[in-house]
């Protein structure tokens, strides 16, 4: 085998390109991709828009009073509604697109935007 | 009671392959005790080997090298079936397989370096694909995927560099002379 040095032309190519796609991976793997947000609705208006990476606590103004809403560790709950079923309340949290809280009495709603809509229902 | 011994026939290409991947497993070893601030990120020393065993006897030997040392290390290090197993066979086989092709380029221009950062990548490559469709089934192991690709490109040059200076050295450049 003939003497080589340790490092050959192609060598260099192979390292910039190496290093090209270093530099390429960080836009590739951070770009914002589609954002996960909660829809807030009031009376069927869009009302808020929450970031699902955020924590974040809001109050929403109703006919019947005040709807809080929470979001925490990439979720979205009603915390408290002042409906009388509390139908909402009790559905606890929501983590996937397309899902839905509706506060019929209060006329809130918060949806689960983002992502590819999967169902809208499923019946078995 | 006659004693019987069971007689495994063995060649010398067995034994330059247990040979080469005892030192492959004891480089994995050595991988596994280097505490580094990232999981997943590992220096790949036991590469060394497979690229001077892809070097000087092929790449048949050089897969055979390179599957030992992911089982056998497996084993030593408790790992066998559990998911880090199959996480170093995922990036092994694909490493195997684009040494296959890098080997194939031609000497004059490329060399161990080449083939070790090239290796180096198809390894995160194949593990990130293997997590993500197997232990992570979600986008978010890509935030990690340009770390990863630093490591690849920087463990990739270091071990390439080790190799050929191996490969350079005269216990090397004289084959006949069973070493290693």
């Amino acid at each position: 085998m003939p003497r080589r040095s340790l490092l050959r032309p192609g060598d260099w190519l192979v390292m910039t390109c190496g290093a090209i796609v270093c530099a390429v991976s960080f836009p590739l793997a951070w770009r914002a991709g589609p954002a996960e947000k909660a829809i807030v609705r009031r009376g069927g208006e869009p009302f808020a828009e929450l970031e699902l990476s955020r924590e974040r606590r809001i109050e929403v103004p109703g006919p019947l009073g005040t709807t809080t809403i929470a979001v925490e560790k990439g979720r979205v709950r009603v915390l408290s509604d002042p409906g009388a079923h509390q139908y909402c309340v009790r559905q606890g949290w929501l983590d996937r697109a397309g899902q839905i809280a509706i506060c019929a009495p209060n006329e809130v709603s918060v949806e689960v935007a983002g992502g590819g809509k999967t169902y809208d229902s499923l019946s078995y | 009671m006659t004693r019987s011994v069971t007689r495994l026939a063995t060649t010398p290409e067995d034994h330059r392959v247990a040979r080469l991947a005892a030192a492959a497993i004891g480089l994995a070893l050595i991988d596994a005790a280097i505490p580094l601030p990232l999981p997943g990120v590992k220096p790949g020393l036991s590469n060394i080997v497979t690229l001077i065993v892809l070097a000087r006897y092929g790449w048949r030997t050089a897969a055979w090298v390179s599957g030992l040392r992911v089982v056998a290390g497996g084993i030593l290090l408790g790992q066998l079936l559990a998911p880090g197993f199959f996480m170093s066979l995922s990036g092994a086989l694909s490493s195997l397989l684009i040494l296959g092709a890098a080997i194939r380029l031609p000497g004059r221009w490329f060399g161990p370096v080449s083939w070790s950062v090239l290796a180096a990548f198809a390894h995160i490559g194949g593990q990130l694909a293997l997590a993500r469709l197997w232990l992570i089934p979600h986008n978010g192991v890509f935030y990690l995927a340009p770390f990863f690709a630093i490591a690849a490109l920087a463990f990739g040059i270091i071990n390439g560099l080790v190799a050929a200076r191996l490969l350079a050295s005269p216990a090397f450049t004289h084959p006949g002379e069973p070493h290693v």
